[in-house]
């Protein structure tokens, strides 16, 4: 490809990719509670909004509770699963990463669909404890990948060298395995934490009717007439996703974590 | 440490116990739970009792079914070509740009993948009304008498499928056209082919398996769009995922859900190993 004709269909991507986002972003400041755009006149009271009316705080307050928990959860299950795997590939052990890695890769209505059967059964349908678990089960793809990534950096000559020098498998794993996949955990967290707050189906499924997230919320205010509340929250999404990820990028090394995350591709 | 291979110690399992346990609780027992289910018999009023019929996989052969089905296929496969046609391109100029360029490139798209499908739908819905909408900007260009509203309809509905399918599908290429040897494009140039031939001729039959596995990704990824058909769609642009959420939540028909859910599962599963099949013969060709 000739350089304009690159930049040209750079450009027109990136203008498709930003459309909607510029829209909301213009719909958002609105002075009245009108959808137009360009907006009439600038005013910042939808997000003042979102801060003060007691049922977006609500939803977000549910949307954050979520997603830190859940994220967390589903660290602590991928870490000592893919580490386990790093030191012994068994089948057994593959074939629980097999199933980490699954509900990821269908259709969510699926995994949903489990969930909303399992809590039903359990009594515990429409709890956000439900919420909190599905999410974490239902993410656990992500810091399994990117821990597994970040296993297989460790160079094992430098296990080997630690245990000839005398130090056990606990001694290594602390000073040597923890602080090279440090960054790794932390993104593998993060990438949870943003892809839940932003989840729908399996939070409406779970428990929609009595734990409104914010998703969840805003699907509900479509229904019943816009408010440019909702393009606040949205713009609000935008923002916190790009921080997280430019800061990803800054303190770990992005093209590397996606070129790996179809290992299969190689 | 053991260095892998030997088969490990009971001792040495203690890491995999949680983590075993969490998943055969919260994962293997939801998916059983649904299998049993989708045999169960319905009971009006109530959710379900046990049973083992077929009668809810015999819904399958009703045109109401049929219709839903043919239609999620059909607009799942448009998207993912047109998204791997869009992608693909893209993602090659992508891979030749400066990291630090790349880097900046690869953080937005992942902020609009991650973005709720909730407000990628309230998003297009705004671009595409009547009152907030691109048809103003045609109207103010003098090519239109006056606003339209382009949304709901099938056009809409593509479209937003496109958008939300773009970044994952150009995640999915990233790793291959990441990895092609620059200097195979450069041999064709200095061979005298022009860029457009160097990147049809040479770029794309190179990396064919991997867009074959692309399209693939991208179909499944779509099946499973649910708030978009609602929002950008009518009725009748019902996917089998809305079908089947319908079903579960508004008519409680918990079984005929399960056997519809269970069913989109073997048809995903089935498309997801072909193209790990795919990969390993590239990987056995090499």
């Amino acid at each position: 490809m000739s350089t304009t004709l690159r930049n040209l269909l750079m450009a027109a991507v990136l203008a498709l990719l930003l459309a909607p986002l510029v829209v909301v972003a213009g719909v958002s400041v609105n002075e009245k509670k009108e959808l137009l755009f360009p907006p009439r006149g600038f005013s910042l009271a939808w997000y003042g909004e979102l801060l003060s009316q007691a049922d977006w705080l609500n939803a977000m307050k549910n949307s954050l509770i979520i997603a830190v928990f859940s994220a967390a959860l589903a660290v602590s299950i991928a870490f000592p699963l893919a580490y386990f795997l790093w030191r012994h590939r068994v089948w057994y052990a593959q074939v629980l990463f097999g199933l980490g890695v699954a509900p990821f890769m269908l259709p969510p209505v699926i995994t949903a669909l489990g969930f909303l059967l399992f809590w039903v059964n359990v009594g515990l349908y429409g709890n956000m404890i439900a919420t909190l678990i599905s999410h974490a089960i239902f993410f656990v793809t992500l810091p399994l990948v990117t821990i597994s990534l970040g296993l297989e950096s460790i160079d094992r000559q430098i296990i080997e060298a630690s245990t000839t020098m005398g130090a056990d498998s606990r001694t290594v794993f602390r000073t040597v395995v923890l602080p090279m996949v440090r960054p790794y955990l932390i993104s593998g967290y993060a990438f949870a934490f943003v892809l839940s707050l932003n989840e729908y189906i399996v939070a409406y499924m779970v428990a929609g009717f009595t734990v409104e997230t914010l998703p969840i919320k805003i699907f509900n205010s479509l229904r019943y007439g816009y408010t440019p509340v909702m393009a606040a929250v949205a713009v609000v999404f935008v923002l916190v996703a790009i921080l997280v990820f430019g800061l990803i990028a800054r303190f770990g090394d992005l093209p590397k974590l996606l070129g790996a995350w179809s290992s299969k591709e190689t | 440490m053991s260095i892998a291979q030997q088969s490990p110690r009971l001792r040495e399992h203690a890491p995999l116990l949680y983590p075993a346990v969490m998943l055969g609780i919260f994962f293997i027992i939801p998916f059983g739970t649904m299998l049993a289910v989708s045999f169960f018999h319905r009971v009006e009023g109530a959710f379900y009792e046990p049973a083992f019929e077929l009668s809810n996989y015999a819904r399958f052969f009703s045109p109401f079914f049929g219709r839903a089905l043919g239609f999620s296929l059909l607009l799942a496969g448009l998207a993912a070509v047109l998204s791997v046609a869009i992608a693909f391109p893209f993602t090659y100029a992508l891979t030749r740009l400066r990291r630090r360029v790349q880097v900046r490139w690869l953080v937005f798209i992942l902020a609009v993948l991650s973005l709720s499908e909730v407000i990628i739908g309230f998003a297009w819905a705004t671009l595409l009304s009547r009152t907030a909408g691109l048809s103003n900007i045609l109207v103010w260009l003098g090519i239109l008498d006056q606003p339209q509203s382009w949304s709901p309809g099938f056009p809409a509905l593509l479209l937003g499928l496109v958008y939300v399918g773009l970044p994952y599908t150009v995640l999915v290429l990233y790793p291959a056209l990441s990895r092609l040897d620059p200097e195979l494009p450069e041999a064709s140039r200095m061979l005298g082919a022009s860029p457009l031939q160097s990147f049809f001729k040479v770029v794309v039959p190179v990396l064919r398996a991997s867009i074959v596995s692309a399209i693939i990704m991208v179909f499944v990824f779509n099946l499973g769009a649910y708030v978009l058909p609602q929002v950008l769609g009518r009725p009748q642009h019902w996917t089998l995922s809305v079908l089947i959420t319908d079903q579960a939540i508004f008519q409680s028909n918990l079984p005929f859900a399960a056997a519809m859910a269970i069913f989109l599962m073997v048809v995903s599963l089935a498309l997801v190993g072909v193209t790990l099949m795919l990969g390993q013969q590239r990987r056995a060709a090499r």
